[in-house]
């Protein structure tokens, strides 16, 4: 501790490596993530020649915006050092009740409102559980899995066809400019990005999310609403997860109960791919987008070879597992400094 | 009450707390104390572990409800329900755990809460500017943009302070704040602590360090055993009477019986030269004998602890070579060192040391049925034999060996620890601050133990934060600073003040 | 008598003689076991015969769990171990000789054992967290399957590999059998050696049992490896049930049932402490609460909501706030009766 203040004439490199390490080294994973994203792309553009076209492009984010939704939400609740294993099952949940709705008559501006609620709805019982009766994050957000799945499986065993103009034009609308479209769907999970990084960056909320990961206990005795904030973190992952059934309702055309069966898991590995700590406290919503869209390139790239599509998995998997790896070591080089 | 001190009546006190009385069942922790604390005075509690410190502490600060008694604020008597609470009335903790978050920026943690806000949203620069101004009233310059846990633990209680003092504080309590800062960082503690106090903030300075509390502090006021004994001015009270009234009898012989010296040229038991482990030791050379107690002397961060678990090879060294009985030895990991007798105990009794939710018996098998591998388990009859010889051995208490180890005294699970190793029969003991936040009189019994281990052939390695003790337990000491060996000489050549002067003064220029 | 009822397996208890105890009340039938060939039928037998797969992997995970780990891959490898059997038995010519069965069965368990030591490593040696280490091989997991079967459900005609979950043994289920065997060799090891202990104390305190001389790091591996095994085993049952490989439905949700069994078994996910006959009985909890579902003509698809209701009352049940009330209202009734008595 020096208490002279040493004249700082020009800055080494040296010095404002230092200095952006100790600022922003929790940014680093986010850029391993798009460094990935981009050697894919690459990859994918030297091996097939057609890859990095406005189409393809175009289509990750049409394709995916209701995973970019999810991750989100799920972002969200991984800050706060938690997990939500419901979000799948949540949006097979709101996407079927939706399509029964409109399928019986109900106005469209009623049946969205009602799916964003029912998400949310299911995220308020899985935080009441992990805050006010200490039950872990893991297994409160398992019952929330079962219980969407099996009201999902309540309000229909089958597939609901869904014919609502204003759903469908949410994804058959294609704004073009120069050959790149983009949706409406695609404009909302977007948005969805925008606000989430806006919220978890400038405002008291979203930096008492990042505290609660970083120690719940300090976060309370900094006289910060764990509580409240707590809860909130679940109630928007739901509702995201309510928003992406809006979607998925949307890109499928109708709702069916087994809809996004290991999606929690997709979602998660994409979050995590994006640079975000599951130890909670670290990352960031840009960072699961650009995780978001290497699930996505992987899931193009293997539908280009013609591959089957159980190569997904694997390769996500085998992605996720470098991720941790890595992320496993530069946490234990900064423990060791 | 014992002999309180005269003070101005018309002087009110800031914080008053009269007949304070907790319970934890039938156990009274805290009965009917009182306690005061006046605007611009540093205030030392003082007391044995159990006298009730943290508990009236955890009470004052609204962590703990009070039972019976009143606090007044001001002579107007106030509800202290959380922390929170205590906070809005301008009652500031800086606890010994560090409770900020090191995943956040330095600005952010001491802004947190009470952010600056543009546009809806948090300033950002504003709060820098914010951060930056505390930090440098502390006589701190650090990127309050920086991610707290990039910086040292010293720093990180600094900003901790700074987060305390950036509120309206009028009281400030100080738990061990200076157990990982050293020594220069104790004095720019101290001069931050002489500001508050010129501001009128009282604090409570808490501490186990007698040197630092006469330094700092205007008052004392000791607890004992839950209930006040007295307020005294520092001025009038030498520290023998103060450490009499913590302790409630008299000191008679507190130097522990010392194995004679070893006769020159007795076999070395363990050592090693040029022994290297970045950052904290750097080529060293040390020898233990047989039936002796090396004493490491040093400051926090002078490498003590790391030799110490590089000797043991719980960590493993960089470079140089480890000697046992004369013979260059690899020793990977705590499980072959076990394997050849050279034991560590580590400082950290509650992650590194205790089974918490294991029995005493569990706990003091547990290295010995490691060592004999997972087929051989030791027969639950044996096992509580062991166990009780050793709880009578070394007076553990409770006596049963089926108590929940964690459930018991941090003295008593010291020894826990201590009969853990002993029944491994080890050649070489080292122990790691054993007496580190366990009362008076249990450290006195482990400090003899100590002595009694080398008289009986063992060769002991003590590690201390008190100088005063390592001279009082080892025949040779081994004084470092900064990872270097600067001297090996025998404890009865050193006296306290000479010892302080080579932990903390560099050399002759170099 | 206290004491009793302080015991942590008195909970779980209560919770399945009380749903045994519904059952009965509601349908005697579920009781009655006929004996027809000398071989037992009834609720109860079947009960016994379709817990074994989550009854073998339940008991890895407990161990896994103990070491303050989770194993999510179990349902995966379940699948992996599956396939790998009836893959081996399609392509040979004599599917019905118990040489190919043995070979069938030893390569698909041992593909298991090496995900679960692979999972082991991850965990042990790497030092990533459980969830995510074994989140790589639930997701992977099932990709590997249906690369195996080549992404059809491959089904097979073989007696014997069919007599292990439909046989009768001595007038009982096969697969019974195959669970009695499991418990017994999972408590025997931890129980009369120093695994239980070492494993409990690694649980609770990795780096103090390192420093004590356990070997932390072959515990928790282990424990991987043989939660791997058994799922592997499950896998196989599951496979035998239905005698195909069915990818994507082996083990479905499995981990989750498992997990649900150890927590109902008063083992903490905390890790430490545990307790095989808690989990045993938390895996026939499990067992009868959905034959009680099927029973009660519930379609089987929305069973998972009656597992989310059993969830929330085991956790709620188990948290201290809800305990903490419940016994200041038991507090209050007492005195309340004391007053009453007294006057």
């Amino acid at each position: 501790m020096s208490a002279a203040t040493s004249t700082r004439i020009p800055e080494g490199i040296g010095t404002r490596v230092r200095r952006f390490t100790s600022r922003r080294a929790s940014w680093i994973p986010v850029f391993a993530a798009l460094g990935i994203l981009l050697a894919l792309l690459l990859a994918g553009q030297a091996y097939f020649g057609n890859f990095l076209t406005p189409r393809v492009l175009s289509s990750l984010l049409l394709d995916n915006a209701y995973l970019l939704i999810l991750a989100v939400g799920m972002t969200f609740v991984i800050l706060t050092a938690g997990i939500d294993l419901s979000v799948g099952a949540v949006l097979a949940f709101t996407a079927i009740m939706g399509a029964r709705m409109l399928s019986e008559g109900v106005p469209v501006v009623v049946v969205i409102p009602v799916m964003l609620i029912g998400g949310a709805l299911i995220g308020l019982l899985i935080g009441v559980l992990i805050q006010f009766f200490d039950v872990q994050p893991f297994i409160a957000s398992l019952a929330g899995m079962f219980a969407a799945r099996g009201l999902a499986f309540l309000v229909s065993l089958s597939s609901i066809k869904v014919e609502d103009p204003a759903i469908l034009w949410l994804q058959t609308k294609l704004f073009n400019i120069d050959g790149w479209y983009l949706s409406p769907t695609g404009v909302i999970a977007l948005l969805v990005v925008a606000a989430g990084a806006l919220v978890l960056q400038f405002t008291r909320f979203g930096r008492t999310i990042y505290a609660i990961g970083g120690n719940e206990q300090s976060a309370r005795l900094m006289g910060l609403p764990v509580v409240r904030t707590k809860l909130l973190a679940y109630i928007i992952c739901g509702t995201c997860a309510g928003l992406a059934g809006v979607v998925f309702t949307a890109y499928q055309g109708a709702g069916y109960p087994l809809n996004g069966i290991g999606t929690e898991l997709d979602t998660i590995a994409a979050v995590v791919i994006g640079g975000t700590l599951l130890t909670g406290g670290s990352g960031f919503v840009l960072g699961s987008m650009i995780g978001v869209f290497v699930y996505g390139t992987i899931k193009t790239a293997i539908s280009f070879l013609g591959a089957e599509q159980s190569w997904t998995r694997i390769t996500i998997g085998a992605l996720l597992l470098v991720f941790v790896v890595v992320q496993r070591v530069i946490v234990s080089r900064s423990s060791r400094r | 009450m014992g002999d309180p001190t005269t003070t101005p009546a018309l002087d009110v006190p800031v914080l008053q707390v009269s007949g304070a009385t907790v319970r934890f069942g039938r156990e009274t922790a805290l009965d009917s104390v009182d306690f005061r604390m006046f605007a611009g005075e540093v205030h030392s509690l003082m007391g044995e572990n159990g006298a009730g410190k943290s508990t009236l502490i955890k009470a004052l600060t609204g962590a703990l409800p009070l039972d019976a008694g009143e606090i007044r604020l001001d002579g107007q008597p106030v509800r202290i329900p959380s922390p929170l609470e205590a906070q809005r009335h301008g009652i500031r903790t800086v606890y010994q755990e560090i409770d900020l978050l090191p995943n956040l920026s330095v600005a952010e943690n001491i802004a947190l809460g009470r952010e600056p806000r543009r546009y809806g949203g948090i300033d950002w620069p504003a709060m820098r500017r914010l951060a930056s101004e505390v930090l440098a009233e502390l006589g701190l310059t650090i990127d309050p943009a920086s991610q707290l846990g990039t910086h040292s633990l010293a720093v990180q209680q600094l900003v901790a302070i700074a987060r305390a003092i950036s509120t309206d504080v009028r009281v400030l309590v100080l738990d061990e704040p200076t157990s990982s800062l050293d020594a220069d960082e104790v004095a720019e503690l101290f001069r931050v602590i002489r500001e508050l106090k010129d501001r009128g903030v009282a604090v409570l300075f808490i501490s186990h360090f007698l040197d630092q509390v006469y330094e700092i502090c205007d008052r004392i006021t000791v607890l004992r055993g839950g209930v006040l004994v007295g307020e005294y001015r520092t001025t009038e009270l030498l520290r023998i009477d103060l450490v009499q009234k913590m302790l409630g009898r008299e000191i008679t012989e507190q130097r522990v019986r010392r194995p004679s010296d070893p006769e020159p040229g007795t076999r070395v038991v363990l050592g090693a030269r040029q022994l290297r482990r970045w950052p904290r030791v750097h080529d060293a050379d040390i020898e233990v004998r047989e039936a002796e107690v090396v004493g490491l002397a040093g400051l926090l961060g002078s490498g003590r602890t790391e030799l110490a678990r590089t000797l043991a090879g719980v960590d493993q060294p960089d470079g140089g070579v480890i000697v046992l009985d004369g013979t260059p030895t690899t020793i990977a990991g705590p499980r072959r060192g076990i394997g050849l007798g050279v034991v560590y105990s580590s400082e950290n009794r509650r992650t590194e040391g205790i089974i918490a939710e294991l029995t005493v018996r569990e706990n003091i098998v547990l290295a010995l049925q490691a060592q004999r591998g997972i087929l051989r388990l030791m027969p639950r009859a044996r096992q509580t034999e062991l166990a009780a010889s050793w709880i009578e051995a070394l007076g553990i208490r409770p006596e049963s060996p089926e108590t929940i180890a964690g459930t018991l005294s941090g003295g008593n699970q010291q020894k826990v620890l201590l009969a853990r190793l002993l029944a491994l029969a080890p050649r070489a003991l080292l122990l790691d601050e054993p007496t580190r936040g366990i009362d008076v009189g249990a450290k006195v019994e482990v400090q003899n133990l100590v002595g009694e281990l080398a008289a009986n052939g063992m060769s002991v390695v003590f590690i201390s934060a008190e100088l005063e003790e390592v001279l009082r337990v080892s025949t040779r000491i081994v004084v470092l600073r900064d990872g270097l060996v600067v001297a090996t000489l025998p404890a009865d050549e050193l006296s306290s003040g000479s010892l302080l002067a080579m932990v903390t003064q560099p050399d002759d220029g170099d | 008598m206290t004491k009793i009822f302080k015991h942590r397996l008195v909970l779980p208890i209560a919770a399945l003689v009380a749903l045994i105890l519904v059952n009965t009340i509601s349908r005697p039938s579920f009781v009655s076991i006929t004996v027809r060939d000398g071989q037992l039928y009834g609720s109860v037998i079947d009960i016994l015969r379709n817990s074994a797969p989550l009854m073998l992997v339940a008991l890895g995970m407990t161990i896994v769990i103990a070491t303050r780990g989770i194993d999510l891959s179990v349902g995966a490898l379940m699948a992996v171990s599956g396939a790998v059997a009836l893959t081996i038995i399609d392509g040979s010519g004599s599917p019905d000789s118990p040489a190919t069965l043995g070979i069938a069965i030893a390569a698909g368990v041992t593909v298991t054992l090496i995900f679960g030591a692979w999972n082991g490593f991850l965990v042990s040696v790497l030092g990533i967290q459980p969830i995510i280490a074994t989140l790589v091989l639930m997701l992977a997991g099932r990709g590997i399957a249906l690369l195996i079967t080549g992404g059809f459900i491959t089904t097979v005609t073989s007696t014997p590999y069919k007599f292990m979950s439909q046989g009768y043994l001595l007038g009982l289920p096969f697969a019974f059998y195959v669970s009695v065997v499991a418990i017994v060799l999972v408590a025997l090891i931890q129980r009369r050696t120093a695994l239980g202990v070492l494993t409990e104390s690694v649980g609770i305190n990795p780096e103090a049992s390192r420093l004590a001389g356990v070997r932390s790091r072959g515990i928790v591996w282990g424990a991987y490896a043989v939660s791997g095994l058994l799922a592997g085993f499950a896998g196989i049952l599951y496979s035998s049930n239905i005698m195909a490989a069915d990818a994507n439905a082996a083990g479905q949700y499995i981990e989750l049932d498992a997990i649900l069994a150890v927590v109902l078994g008063g083992t903490s996910l905390m890790g430490g402490k545990f307790s095989i006959a808690g989990t045993v009985i938390g895996v026939f909890t499990i067992q009868t609460l959905k034959s009680t579902i099927t029973f009660l003509g519930v379609p089987p698809a929305v069973s998972p909501l009656f597992m989310a209701m059993v969830v929330v009352i085991v956790v709620l049940v188990q948290s201290q706030r809800v305990r903490n009330g419940a016994s200041k209202l038991w507090a209050t009734v007492s005195s309340r009766k004391e007053a009453e008595v007294a006057r």
